[in-house]
């Protein structure tokens, strides 16, 4: 993190903890905020400066960014994929499209290419139910997505253009 | 076409824009609450019989009657919005927030002025970015042009834990903590956030609440069932031919929301079972298609309305891997504070994968039983209960079914199964394998 980075993002959680009657109630504002810094996980140098702008401990830091599935805490690929596999979405075909999704990407549900471009994981129940199978892209929707799909989502991730 | 309350105009109009949803008469049902006496409010809300969207049917009016008045308390009362719809197969909240984020703004802001607080937290899934920057630029627009008065409102994202949708473990998830239920009492409505007075209603619950004042008691109790009046946006799911959010009345049976407003089964399969709250509740059968779609009435069916959310189950699916996804869910889930439900889920999951493998025993079946009655009721929240209802009722109704795979030695679908080897969340855990009580 670039020292104007460092600088910001200690503002930013300093406005987050204003925001709130105990300023604790900042520290998942102070994570996701972290974490987007970070290229998308919470290495422990990102825990030790939650901590850090929120006034507590990495140890606690970690116990809170432990419990949620969102923040990461392992390494991940510069773009994600994810895709739901709870009741809605598995009477849909999801796993006909976790299947494509494996084949296109060439890596198992839970794993990065080896490119390091996409982090490939299934999620449970992300609420698109009357729309399924849902794929999250980057944390946005994509509703509903098709086996056949499937190549074109992992060719627009791919090609240069796209940040 | 019924009469809409929590989406109407949406349709019509793009109701995110605060002049939009001011032209359809918006917020100013705020202006008339604010015109009334707190205590007048919450007489008005409790009688029109609003009850909890969220899944638990718990009357509004009477909640905001259990928060201690202003001058019986020593410190501020809070609002929380529980917008951390994660029940599978709803989707109901992402839709109201998405297209009228400023009737629910509404709605809270109306329910803070019947407890007289000035503070409100909407606590919004983490998963649901697009409905937060929605809602937030919502919230700001309606700040900026001075709705809010001396009341604030925080939208607070948080980070995907289905266990922080149960109110005492949104409650410490948002004080900044791993969010895990708390033993009540003490109830939310006398210590909650912040160990403050606090009423916590699901989005739609307060959603609901301008249309109460619009309409006035004596109309909105014609809506819906004489003992829960008003509409529900019911979530459609599953095997069926045109799936999505239907609000229509509280009292719908589940044939005219299947039939008449979904199409039917997709591709004209047969229908095998109805999940009629959510994946937590007990399952019901073609034979309960009339049960109508209200919360005495499906309780009375042997299930919960829950948070009204659908699913259809055609008849290619096989039951023991539907409970088997379904556990895998609760197991993921749990939050591990109560040892019944974070060790009886795996429990439940490794004998349900000995069965569908068909390495079952018929004294698996019994034990299939046994671990539910071991976590039923004996943890501090509803999700130990919602990961037994759902398998429970599975075993019962499709005992037959079970029973094959024990007989047969394995799958009776023979790999056709809809869902054959779905794949779960939690099978691609590598860093907490699980302890084997089963041997498979």
């Amino acid at each position: 993190m670039s020292e104007h980075t460092a600088a910001s993002f200690h503002d930013s959680v300093q406005q987050l903890r204003r925001r709130y009657p105990d300023d604790r109630s900042a520290i998942m504002g102070a994570l996701h905020l972290a974490q987007g810094n970070h290229g998308g996980w919470l290495p422990p140098e990102a825990l030790e400066e939650v901590a850090e702008a929120m006034e507590l401990t990495p140890a606690y830091v970690q116990s809170v960014a432990s419990f949620y599935d969102m923040y990461r805490l392992a390494p991940v690929g510069r773009h994600s994929i994810e895709v739901c596999t709870n009741l809605s979405c598995a009477l849909a075909g999801a796993q006909g499209v976790v299947d494509a999704f494996e084949e296109q990407l060439g890596v198992a549900p839970g794993e990065t290419t080896e490119d390091g471009e996409v982090t490939f994981r299934l999620i449970e129940c992300a609420g698109g139910c009357g729309y399924a199978p849902v794929v999250v892209v980057d944390n946005r929707y994509r509703e509903p997505v098709g086996p056949d799909q499937v190549p074109t989502i992992v060719e627009e991730l791919r090609s240069p253009s796209r940040g | 076409m019924a009469e809409l309350t929590v989406l109407r105009d949406a349709a019509e109009r793009d109701l995110t824009k605060l002049g939009e949803y001011r032209a359809t008469g918006g917020y100013q049902q705020l202006e008339k609450a604010r015109g009334m006496a707190p205590e007048e409010l919450i007489e008005t809300i409790s009688n029109a019989k609003l009850r909890g969207r969220g899944g638990a049917g718990f009357a509004m009016g009477r909640k905001m009657s259990l928060v201690p008045p202003a001058d019986k308390r020593s410190g501020p009362a809070y609002v929380v919005s529980n917008a951390d719809e994660s029940e599978p197969g709803a989707f109901k909240d992402r839709e109201i927030m998405r297209r009228t984020p400023h009737r629910f703004i509404e709605g809270c802001l109306i329910a803070a002025h019947g407890i007289q607080s000035k503070n409100v937290f909407i606590y919004i899934r983490g998963e649901y970015l697009t409905e937060f920057e929605v809602l937030s630029q919502a919230v700001e627009e309606a700040r900026g042009a001075g709705v809010f008065g001396d009341t604030d409102v925080v939208v607070h994202r948080g980070a995907g834990a289905y266990i922080c949708g149960e109110e005492s473990a949104l409650l410490d998830s948002l004080e900044g903590k791993r969010g895990q239920p708390r033993p009540r009492p003490p109830f939310p409505p006398v210590t909650g956030l912040y160990a403050g007075p606090t009423l916590v209603n699901n989005v739609q619950t307060l959603a609901s609440v301008p249309a109460i004042l619009e309409l006035g008691v004596a109309r909105y109790v014609q809506i819906g069932v004489e003992a829960a009046p008003g509409t529900v946006v019911y979530s459609l799911s599953g095997n069926v031919n045109r799936p999505g959010n239907y609000e229509l009345p509280l009292g719908t049976t589940l044939r005219q929301l299947i039939f008449d407003h979904g199409h039917g089964v997709a591709e004209g399969r047969g229908l095998k079972a109805i999940i009629p709250g959510g994946s937590s509740v007990p399952v019901f059968t073609p034979d309960q298609l009339d049960v109508p779609l209200d919360f005495d009435a499906v309780q009375a069916a042997g299930s919960f309305l829950g948070s009204a959310a659908v699913i259809v189950v055609d008849d290619r699916a096989c039951m023991v891997q539907l409970g088997l996804r379904a556990e895998k869910f609760y197991m993921h889930e749990s939050c591990g504070k109560c040892t019944p439900c974070r060790e009886g889920t795996r429990w439940l999951v490794q004998l349900l994968e000995r069965i569908e493998r068909g390495h079952g025993t018929q004294g698996d079946l019994d034990l299939l039983r046994n671990v539910c009655d071991r976590i039923l009721g004996k943890s501090l929240c509803a999700l130990g209960d919602f990961a037994v209802y759902c398998v429970a009722s599975y075993v019962d109704k499709f005992y037959d079914e079970f029973q094959s795979h024990i007989d047969q030695g394995g799958c009776p679908f023979g790999g056709e199964s809809s869902i054959e080897g779905v794949l779960a969340p939690s099978d691609m855990h590598t860093h907490s394998p699980m302890a084997s009580p089963v041997p498979a």
